[in-house]
């Protein structure tokens, strides 16, 4: 089992570069990158089967030892990472294929998104900081081709404030990692803990601020959010989409390995507050917009800011409630974009101003948005709501009323945004002309989509509601990750074994 | 011995955070290539103790090999990076002849909608002064019950 542990990063690796070489042949390029990422959801599950059953998988690549070489560690949080984000990111490649847009149709599209996959799977299972930073590279990468793959105004301006910030990011990133190696003498993750508690106070927090700051800029929390709304909402439906499923999660990733393996037993008071702004501000945010993705956009943020609450009250039950909010957040989120990419095959714009009474054309595409839209506002039966009563009660249990308040207000506002988009989009008078034409040369708007499309959104809604059917041994998983994740000492012993 | 690289970490930095706060992209390129050196200086210096050679045949008193593998990635990462950048600034070139970065339009459309607000206030505010101004002086009832 130890070898399978690289491949799903190794698999879409190999596969963009195999699908550079067939840019001429569309068709088979197209099934190179459906077959790798459907490859590495297949490892990714089996990985999750074996580690949930046996234990973690610890692969040291090259056969260095742990302290000096890179490991790849997959444990059970690690691997249910992967099998989400190798589901979502296969699910919007099937639409973007389907949608036959410009973007999907350019050449390098296939090859980049598969970069795209395999950054986001290193970063989930590499054991070693450096490394970390690297993964971030490969993806962040791939992420600045898609961003800005049309060449257009918008694009360019937007692609601009994000690879800057980005940038900014790394180099942050980078001088945490430079600092930590000087203080320390290793970069294994296995091997921090141990060297950062030795260290004086003083520079083990201001290591600890850095590495936050760093991490805090990816998953755009409070006051580092800025570039988010800015930039997600002028790239491509599906684009976007994966976009918010998965990359500022893996900042929350990281945020969790930093909290919970580099730096147990610290006061969380900075990421309390940080948390409850970040709720508050995003949704805030999300209510002054104008235009569906945009709104989406801002829920983003305000969606991390549940995350960061977990993580700051640490303790098992609230890491569980954070884990399963990670996992129900990255298809629901996904799913919202894709339907909104729906939306705008059929309509040519995603502006509220411009949008009204699909409900009433498209019965279909409304209960779409529907589903997805009640299950990240926290509505009871969805799994929105077992994941914000899991953060809740944690939190009730810590004595943190004021941020418990803030959050069930964050989600009366989020529920209170969604109507908004409900309101304006799918209910009121049917208008019949098409707004603009994006692609489609037709007049009147489309109310059938190519196959594909609607196939991979009704499978994510899919996976979205049965994450609430199956939310009991779902959450008994999460419960037994967040075991082995607040368990001081578990991980270095599992790193470097018998 | 190192306290120049040190000094030469913080002038790069300094140098790399002032060109990148300006507008004109070719700018912020520069000021990124100025403030990635001074990361990998900064990897060099704080990594391993200066004056010992490289590993070569025997391992004895040789320096850290790990800090220069980290600067090399991140040398080749940063050369992707302002590669990446001058492509995006040339294409901004191509598509309105500057390479500045502009605002966000949903931001400037939000600052107009607020300024014009202010502006509305304000010509309420003055308004309802002149009124209660004239209001005092010949007492007019009509005065009071208008807008």
């Amino acid at each position: 089992m130890n070898l399978i542990a690289p491949l799903p990063m190794a698999v879409p690796l190999l596969a963009a570069a195999v699908a550079l070489f067939l840019r001429r042949w569309r068709t088979a390029q197209r099934i190179t990158s459906i077959t790798a990422l459907a490859g590495a959801l297949g490892l990714s599950i089996a990985l999750l089967v074996h580690v949930d059953r046996t234990g973690p998988v610890v692969a040291r690549i090259g056969g260095w030892s742990p302290a000096i070489g890179i490991s790849y560690v997959i444990d059970r949080f690690a691997a249910m990472m992967l099998v989400i984000s190798m589901l979502t990111l296969l699910a919007v490649l099937v639409f973007a294929i389907g949608e036959g847009s410009k973007n999907a149709a350019s050449p390098i599209f296939h090859p980049v998104y598969l970069v795209l996959a395999a950054g986001v799977a290193a970063g989930f299972s590499t054991g070693d900081l450096f490394h970390l930073f690297v993964s971030f590279e490969i993806l962040l990468m791939a992420s600045y081709v898609l961003l800005t793959l049309d060449g257009g105004e918008a694009q360019v301006r937007a692609g601009t404030t994000y690879v800057i910030v980005n940038t900014i990011e790394s180099v942050i990133l980078l001088v945490a990692i430079g600092l930590v190696y000087a203080a320390t003498g290793t970069l294994s993750m296995a091997e921090l803990p141990a060297r950062l508690a030795e260290l004086d106070p003083g520079i083990r927090t201001g290591l600890h601020l850095l590495l936050l700051v760093a991490f805090g800029l990816k998953a755009a929390v409070f006051p580092l959010f800025f570039w988010l709304p800015d930039s997600y909402p002028t790239a491509r439906s599906p684009v976007t989409a994966v976009f918010a499923g998965l990359l500022t999660k893996i900042g929350v990733y990281a945020i969790v390995r930093t909290q919970l393996l580099l730096f147990g037993e610290t006061d969380s008071t900075l990421l309390l507050v940080v948390a409850g702004m970040t709720m508050i501000v995003g949704v805030l945010g999300a209510i002054a917009q104008n235009d569906i993705k945009r709104i989406l956009s801002f829920h983003i943020v305000s969606q991390i800011g549940y995350m960061i609450f977990g993580i700051a009250l640490g303790g098992p039950a609230a890491i569980a409630a954070t884990i399963f909010f990670l996992i129900h957040q990255i298809p629901i989120k996904t799913s919202l974009f894709l339907v909104e990419g729906m939306i705008e095959h059929s309509v040519g714009t995603s502006r509220l101003d411009q949008l009204s009474g699909l409900a009433r054309r498209s019965g279909f595409l409304a209960a779409l948005f529907l589903l997805p839209a009640l299950s990240l506002s926290g509505i009871p039966p969805f799994s929105g709501f077992v994941a914000k009563l899991g953060l809740l009660t944690a939190g009730l249990e810590a004595r943190h009323g004021a941020l418990v308040a803030t959050a069930i207000v964050g989600s009366l506002l989020t529920l209170v945004s969604m109507m908004k988009i409900w309101l304006s989009v799918f209910w009121g008078e049917a208008s019949t002309k098409r707004l603009s034409t994006v692609g489609a040369a037709a007049a009147e708007p489309t109310w059938r989509w190519p196959l594909p499309m609607v196939i991979s959104t009704c499978g994510l809604v899919a996976v979205g509601l049965a994450l609430a059917v199956a939310a009991g041994p779902l959450y008994a998983l999460c419960e037994r990750a967040a075991a082995d994740l607040t368990t001081a000492g578990n991980y270095t012993a599992l790193v470097f074994g018998p | 011995m190192s306290l120049m690289l040190v000094v030469l970490v913080g002038v790069l930095f300094a140098t790399g955070t002032y060109s990148m706060l300006h507008r004109s992209l070719t700018r912020i390129v520069v000021g990124v290539g100025l403030i990635g050196n001074g990361v990998n200086l900064l990897l060099i210096v704080a990594g391993s103790r200066p004056g010992l050679p490289p590993i070569v045949g025997k391992l004895t008193g040789a320096t850290d090999p790990i800090p220069q593998a980290l600067v090399l990635t991140a040398i080749v990462i940063g050369f992707a990076l302002q590669a990446f950048l001058l492509a995006l600034a040339w294409r901004s070139w191509t598509i309105d002849g500057n390479d500045d970065v502009e605002d966000d339009l949903e931001d400037r459309r939000i600052a107009d909608q607020r300024r014009r607000q202010i502006r509305r206030s304000e010509a309420e505010r003055r308004a309802e002064r002149e009124r209660m101004l004239s209001g005092d002086d010949n007492r007019d009832p009509q005065g009071t019950d208008a807008r």
